[in-house]
């Protein structure tokens, strides 16, 4: 791939300059980048659309038996949902484009609102779990790859084929039950006890990250109330990661632990840790970081059920309760903002890919 | 896969044993050591699998939906007994049994949704990657919107779209395996496009079209019967992807009514608030049945997939297993050839179907 690359570039000056100043080929490359963006929220933003739509409109979804049928014919008339589809469907995009959601039918409140309320926690709790996954992933993957096909090797695989086997919910009830039931050692649920929270309820500029709060609040206990209750969560949907990177590390340093820069280290007598830590890891890393971009899809997936376990008040576990209410508009804002959370990660991963390594940007 | 039944084209090749044809036996044999252990682990777990879902009505001791017996009801909550082995659920059903059940209901919903799925992203991948144009690029942009997409949220909104989120048996099954078909319809649909873009610009494709065949016969006949062979692959790996999918869809609250039919996901969260109070069994059972589930079809896909792959395959039997190739250039002076696990082993070592291929002796 690389060298027709070259020879392609060779064989024509005026490209080969653009490529060695490097300076407006990235920018070039990242406006391109960003451009895709759009197409893959509208794309996404019109398919839950279309979809939650089959099923009628909301309100009669919400409201159906409670309401008698000239009431519910007025507030379906109301909020304009007896109009075609197609005008709707264009109302609400223009809406989403601008930042607005619509409101909830349960609760009637700004789905921004919500979004804003409860994403905070939702990204607090995906930050701990890239913790932890980092800190089990990566060192054990290094682990597998340097012992590849030994005994230490297959333990370490079948450890990782069991964190994906693992349902992130069936872990975390099974972490419940050994360390907050049976051995008391953590909170069973929540985010935070009731005396922590409010404390952190009194902070004159609350952000609603506990751990940030918690700090500003200057009591040691309610941080560490707020990082017992983290723990659980983290480690189940950490460990659902965990896995992922683990395989993802082994793959790729096996890759460059058979390469002739490596060989030639070792014979310059490189001590075997350094070689693996830095010769062979460091060029494996470009790949690691590619894949872990498609990774937060399947963190935010396993935040919802990780929620639900754990009565952590994020979107995931906001997202359920909308659904058990039926309340249609709120789930399709919920799923809107989590498709755009992933199309922006995935550019940035992009975007970071490409200041490592040149090669990316072609 | 197909492979028998169909006549060599051109000259015949050598031809293989049936025994070495069927994918799972030929990599069984082709595998040492390690590999060979997780190969033959994941397929006797799968296979037990299988057995409990074929033989669930004679092996549980009760109906999923059953709550009493001759000597009334089985009690809520029950730790396990005698009479109950893996106790009783909040529900008063029998876990043993809902266990047993469940893998009838996870074999249904995979051989639904999988079917499904081949079926449409064969179809579209192949349409695609043959005709390429407008439709190409559509289809590649919104595969790959949905691909980024996390899959069970996607699964959620397509449960609340053809079901609104409750159903009985066959309504949430169906629901269950549409969701999780529409999720895996981009990964088939990126392979099968690859591999076509790849083979229609194969001489074999051209001298089909200069003989007058017709589009669908090049595409189905030529096209297709070269593009399949990662599909076992895919196969396993979505099979346990999609029990993942379905027990999530479970605990989420989109389970199939209790009364209708067993699922490990809707067990499980009933089961959440047991936990709280220190009752462990209603959790453990169901949750260990889809990990086992999981890890056994897992390491099969694992296998097979380390396998295909000559780097990270086992290094000895290499020289061996690269005798397979299918010989598809035509380029003047024969074929690009290397050494055992060189070139040839890379490319085409895992080419179950060399039929329609034009083979160069």
């Amino acid at each position: 791939m690389t060298s027709t690359t070259t020879a392609a570039t060779g064989a024509d000056p005026a490209r080969k300059r653009s490529t060695r100043s490097s300076g407006g080929s990235l920018g070039r490359y990242i406006l391109i980048r960003a451009l895709l963006i759009i197409p893959t929220v509208f794309i996404l933003v019109s398919v839950v659309f279309l979809l939650m739509r089959t099923t009628g409109d909301p309100i009669t979804a919400a409201l159906g038996g409670q309401l008698p049928p000239d009431q519910l014919a007025e507030r379906i008339h109301a909020a304009g949902f007896d109009r075609p589809l197609i005008i709707q469907y264009l109302e609400y995009m223009g809406g989403v484009f601008t930042g607005d959601f619509g409101m909830t039918i349960s609760d009637n409140r700004p789905v921004t609102e919500v979004l804003v309320t409860y994403g905070s926690a939702t990204v607090e709790l995906a930050f701990y779990a890239l913790i932890v996954a980092f800190a089990v992933g990566i060192p054990f993957g290094l682990i597998a790859a340097y012992f590849r096909d030994k005994g230490q090797d297959a333990l370490l695989r079948v450890f990782a084929i069991l964190c994906y086997a693992t349902p992130v919910f069936f872990a975390g009830l099974l972490l419940k039950l050994v360390f907050a039931v049976w051995l008391k050692w953590l909170p069973v649920a929540g985010r935070a006890s009731t005396g922590s929270q409010i404390e952190m309820e009194f902070l004159p500029n609350k952000t609603g990250f506990y751990t940030i709060d918690a700090i500003m609040t200057g009591d040691p206990a309610v941080l560490g109330d707020v990082l017992a209750h983290a723990v659980l969560p983290a480690i189940a949907l950490g460990l659902l990661t965990a896995g992922v990177f683990l395989r993802l590390v082994r793959t790729n340093v096996i890759g460059t632990l058979g390469t002739d820069y490596v060989d030639a280290a070792r014979s310059r007598g490189v001590a075997e840790s350094r070689l693996l830590r830095k010769h062979a890891y460091r060029p494996a890393l470009i790949p690691i970081i590619t894949v872990i971009g498609l990774q937060i899809a399947l963190l935010l997936g396993g935040a919802v059920l990780t929620e639900t376990t754990f009565e952590w008040k994020g979107l995931g576990f906001q997202l359920v309760e909308y659904i058990q209410a039926r309340d249609f508009v709120a789930v399709q804002g919920i799923v809107a903002l989590l498709a755009v959370i992933v199309a922006l990660t995935n550019f940035i991963v992009d975007i970071i890919a490409a200041l490592i390594d040149p090669r990316v940007r072609y | 896969m197909s492979t028998t039944e169909s006549t060599p084209v051109a000259a015949p090749a050598p031809k293989r044993r049936l025994r070495d044809r069927i994918p799972v036996v030929h990599q069984l044999r082709q595998s040492v050591g390690l590999q060979r252990g997780m190969l033959i682990t994941g397929l006797v777990v799968t296979a037990i699998f299988i057995l409990t879902a074929i033989f669930a009505p004679l092996l549980a001791p009760y109906g999923f939906a059953q709550l009493r017996d001759a000597d009334g009801p089985f009690g809520s909550q029950q730790p396990p007994s005698a009479e109950h082995p893996f106790g009783t659920t909040v529900g008063g059903y029998d876990v043993l049994s809902r266990t047993i059940w469940g893998a009838q209901t996870a074999i249904l919903v995979i051989i639904i949704a999988v079917i499904l799925s081949i079926f449409a992203g064969v179809l579209l991948g192949l349409l695609s990657g043959y005709f390429g144009g407008w439709l190409d690029r559509l289809l590649v942009v919104v595969c790959d919107a949905i691909y980024a997409f996390p899959s069970l949220l996607l699964a959620i909104v397509m449960a609340i779209a053809i079901s609104g989120g409750q159903s009985n048996l066959w309504g949430g099954v169906l629901a269950a395996a549409l969701s999780i078909t529409v999720v895996f319809i981009p990964q088939y649909f990126r392979v099968i496009r690859a591999e076509t873009v790849r083979i229609k610009a194969e001489a074999f494709v051209e001298s089909a079209k200069v003989l007058g065949a017709s589009n669908s016969r090049i595409m189905f006949r030529h096209v297709l019967r070269n593009a399949t062979r990662t599909l076992p692959l895919i196969f396993t790996l979505n099979s346990s992807e999609a029990i993942l999918t379905l027990a999530g869809l479970g605990f989420l609250g989109f389970g199939i009514e209790p009364t209708a039919a067993a699922e490990w996901g809707y067990d499980l969260n009933k089961a959440l608030s047991d936990v709280t109070s220190g009752i462990w069994w209603t959790a453990l059972y169901p949750g260990l049945a889809i990990v086992l589930v999981v890890l056994g079809i897992t390491l099969v896909g694992e296998s097979l997939n380390d396998l295909a792959d000559p780097r990270l395959r086992g290094r000895r039997r290499v020289a061996q297993s690269a005798g397979v190739v299918a010989e598809t250039s035509v380029v003047p002076g024969g074929t690009l050839t290397a050494g055992p696990g060189g070139l040839a082993g890379l490319e085409d070592e895992a080419t179950f179907d060399e039929h329609g291929i034009e083979v160069k002796p």
